[in-house]
């Protein structure tokens, strides 16, 4: 449309105003809903606007939030990995393990069990991601055969017994509340989020992510290998597993095979609960950390209000199908302003 | 006119970033057949999603069968007694074709059971309709673009619609095909139906059409009488400017040598092997009924489906591909036929699909340079005229031609020696489609190899240098431009159609 080519017709949102409601709509959503439930607990519950409460709510959420991070990448790919849990499991024990070793030094058996730790899920993580993609089989089906082989591993590594005396100085180090406000756990649950959003948000890997989970088809014609990207995702949901037993070995200080039984579901919903969408490609892992805190938020306030233990699950349950009702509402709304 | 089936009074819709629909005012008699033509993003589509239920006008009034007419779904569009076959098909592929036909409505017997004997023998009255014999328990998947078409059409009648709507009907089917298709509209006009039609193939509406209506920008134009109107008189009326000559063919572009050349591809044991090239700056066209193994050919030749054997050479060099990555690196660019399932992801925005084919020219280290990113995206939307609110709205958003600029740009921004265009205009309006073919000489006159596969012959012979001919996965000849002769291609393309 060359000399007679009129102009765009009138824009009654511009691009700058355009990129706010989304932003309001994609991420504020879920950070308000988030204040919106503290402040409702704070003014109802009974001490659970302390001090002592937030750095309890903090200490908890740390293990669900690294599980949290990696999934992500997963979901964001189109993917789901039901094993985390029992590759944290299997973890542990391998952690523990190997940190228990007298003839190692405190540090170097440290040092061992983490990187053990991150080598053994990232095993179980490729391996997830390879199968479901060398032979085009669900990745549901994969993982869940792989939660039940990881369950097995882990009670064959540990002889089906728990495994404790880890070094005082691990122990002193996941007790450690740096500045009286951060624990070292929850410190190391936003470390972890803060890599996972600048890969996601500044790497050409990350952008993959995001393609692979809209289109993998058009990325593969694109000329990439749509594979390697998803079989990377898992691996990371490995890697991230294995690092969440580190926390868990920090926070409970012994390894077990019967740990993180229906740890992947709560991973699951913060990531859901956060917004990233289980269809692909839209999501953000700050979200996930949202959506980790909302958890959490709900399952103590509820605690503290006195709801039984019975009825908690009830609520939490319809929280996350609301959240999944709002998401697709929101890809609704999203699409009249793009 | 007396007799008014359809008016708009004043129909504006806004959405943000664009005014679709402004001021619409228009009037449909009963019985008529109603052409309606519009560049992309006129407003077409959106009118018809007004009428279809799945937007509500943000303005004005639609009044139909003497009611105000406010659908809030497109069942509630049914009820009233409006069908629309849309341009993409809404088939369910696994299922029957008469189970398609009736799934709104599929014929009981006690306990909810599906009475089979009356589904089938509605199903086969239905088909007769629109003149199409075929077995309907066949499922749909087996069935060619054209017969899918029709089995639309016919679902459209299943519940005596008194408005038809169709949207580009033309766009996948062959001469035969579309002759037969007219037949069946001038059918059901016989039968009182009101049929408006929306088509990008100006030639083919003076056949159908009793009136027009243009829209530009989301406004009426005009409408007129079709008859003593000219393709030059609309083409006017729709960009609001003359084309002279709607396929320029520059004769200075002088192929060079070889850029591609593929020898004895076969893509599985059934398929005989087929052997062509391409040279620098020649754009070779592939002419070819829709499933002759035009696009399966070229796919295999990307990379994108696996292929038994074939040796594919670049400048001479043979080279493997096994993946449409090896394809990409040795300089070749698909744009396939489906824009939206295979060449764009359409969630993401213009800047993102446009840098998605080499990413690494924006990125140091892995690290992306988002500034660097918006300056090459911007400038190719500039270059191709893509029009978009800004290079960050998402590619779903934009019009069928904006998307196929979008889908050339991200090539254009790989770099690329050879491209292969599989129904590059399908879908796409004069004025897009005149910049693309433009854009097509010019990258020929950069002596760049180019594969254009199309389904419009006048398109090809106004495009190529020459034109191979596919007929049942077979190349079955070659014309060069001096031969150009439609019939001649056409029976090339039917000849092992015809065949004992």
């Amino acid at each position: 449309m060359t000399e007679t080519s009129e102009p765009l017709v009138s824009a009654p949102v511009s691009p700058g105003r355009a990129k706010f409601l989304r932003f309001l709509i994609r991420d504020a959503g879920v950070l308000l809903a988030l204040v919106l439930i503290t402040l409702f607990f704070s003014a109802t519950a009974p001490y659970f606007a302390t001090p002592d409460n937030a750095l309890k709510i903090f200490v908890q959420i740390a293990i669900n939030t690294v599980l949290a991070a990696g999934m992500t990448f997963v979901i964001l790919t189109g993917g789901i990995d039901l094993s985390v849990g029992s590759v944290l499991a299997l973890c542990t024990v391998v952690g523990a393990t190997v940190m228990i070793d007298e003839s190692l030094s405190p540090a170097v058996a440290i040092t061992l069990a983490l990187l053990a730790c991150m080598a053994t899920g990232a095993v179980c993580g490729f391996l997830n991601g390879w199968i479901s993609t060398r032979w085009k089989i669900p990745s549901f089906i994969v993982t869940l055969g792989m939660l039940n082989m990881a369950a097995g591993a882990a009670r064959v590594v540990s002889d089906n017994s728990t495994i404790t005396g880890l070094p005082q100085s691990f122990v002193d180090f996941g007790n450690l509340i740096i500045g009286g406000f951060l624990p070292s756990i929850f410190l190391v649950a936003v470390l972890v989020i803060a890599a996972g959003w600048f890969v996601l948000r500044f790497t050409v890997f990350g952008r993959m992510i995001f393609a692979v989970g809209t289109n993998d088809e058009a990325v593969r014609l694109s000329g990439h290998n749509p594979d390697f990207y998803k079989v990377a995702a898992f691996t990371i949901s490995g890697l991230t597993a294995g690092i969440a037993a580190m926390v868990y070995l920090l926070r409970l200080n012994i390894g077990s095979p019967i740990a993180g039984v229906g740890y992947e579901l709560n991973a699951i919903a913060a990531v859901i609960i956060g917004g990233t969408s289980l269809s692909g490609g839209k999501g953000s892992i700050i979200g996930t950390l949202v959506g980790a805190c909302i958890l959490q938020v709900l399952s103590t306030g509820l605690q503290l209000l006195g709801v039984g233990d019975n009825f908690k699950p009830i609520v939490i349950g319809l929280v996350i199908v609301l959240a999944v009702i709002l998401d697709a509402y929101r890809e609704r709304l999203l699409r009249k302003v793009r | 006119m007396d007799d008014v089936i359809l008016s708009l009074e004043g129909v504006g819709k806004v959405f943000p970033g664009v005014v679709a629909l402004s001021d619409v005012s228009l009037s449909i008699a009963r019985g008529e057949t109603h052409i309606v033509l519009g560049e992309n993003g006129a407003g077409k589509s959106t009118l018809i999603k007004l009428l279809a239920g799945i937007y509500e006008p943000d303005t004005g009034t639609i009044a139909f069968n003497g009611a105000a007419y406010q659908p809030k779904s497109p069942h509630d569009a049914q009820l009233s007694g409006i069908r629309i076959v849309h341009q993409e098909l809404n088939l369910l592929p696994y299922l029957s074709i008469a189970e398609n036909l009736m799934l709104e409505n599929l014929p009981r017997r006690a306990f909810g059971i599906v009475d089979r004997k009356a589904l089938n023998r509605r199903a086969v009255a239905l088909l007769k309709e629109v003149g199409l014999e075929i077995d309907p328990r066949t499922r749909v998947e087996a069935l060619g673009v054209a017969q899918m078409q029709l089995v639309e059409i016919a679902k459209a009648l299943s519940d005596d619609s008194k408005l038809l709507v169709l949207d580009e009907p033309t766009a996948t089917l062959t001469p035969p095909e579309i002759t037969r298709l007219f037949a069946i509209i001038k059918r059901l006009k016989s039968k009182g139906v009101t049929i408006i039609y929306i088509s990008h193939r100006l030639h083919e509406v003076f056949e159908i059409g009793e009136r027009v209506t243009v829209l530009r920008n989301g406004r009426v134009v005009a409408t007129r009488d079709l008859h003593g109107l000219t393709v030059p008189d609309l083409v006017r009326m729709m960009i609001g400017r003359d084309i002279a000559d709607e396929y320029s063919f520059d004769d200075a572009i002088v192929p060079g040598k070889v850029a591609l050349s593929v020898a004895n591809l076969k893509r599985d044991a059934s398929t005989p092997d087929i052997s062509f090239a391409v040279r620098h700056g020649e754009i070779l066209g592939v002419a070819g009924l829709v499933g002759s193994g035009r696009t399966e050919a070229m796919r295999a030749l990307f990379g994108a489906d696996p292929k038994l054997d074939g040796v594919v050479e670049i400048d001479g060099k043979p080279v493997a591909i096994a993946a449409p990555k090896d394809a990409v690196r040795h300089g070749l660019s698909l744009l396939t036929e489906d824009r939206k399932g295979q060449g764009l992801l359409l969630d993401m925005a213009v800047d993102k699909n446009i840098t998605i084919t080499d990413l690494g020219k924006i990125s140091r280290n892995g690290l992306l340079n988002r500034r660097a990113e918006a300056a090459a995206a911007n400038d190719l939307v500039g270059q191709l005229r893509v029009k978009a609110s800004s290079i960050e709205q998402a590619v779903r958003n934009l019009s069928g031609g904006n998307q196929q600029k979008v889908v050339l740009a991200k090539w254009l921004f790989r770099g690329t020696s050879t491209l292969i265009l599989d129904e590059p205009t399908r879908g796409v309006d004069i004025g897009a489609r005149r910049e693309i073919y433009q854009l097509l000489w010019m990258l020929a006159a950069q002596q760049k190899g180019i594969i254009m596969v199309s389904s419009d012959l006048p398109e090809l012979m106004g495009m190529c240098h020459r034109i191979i001919v596919f007929s049942r996965n077979r190349i079955v000849g070659e014309v060069p431009r001096a031969e150009f002769d439609q019939e001649r291609i056409l029976s090339l393309a039917y000849q092992e159609y015809v065949r004992p």
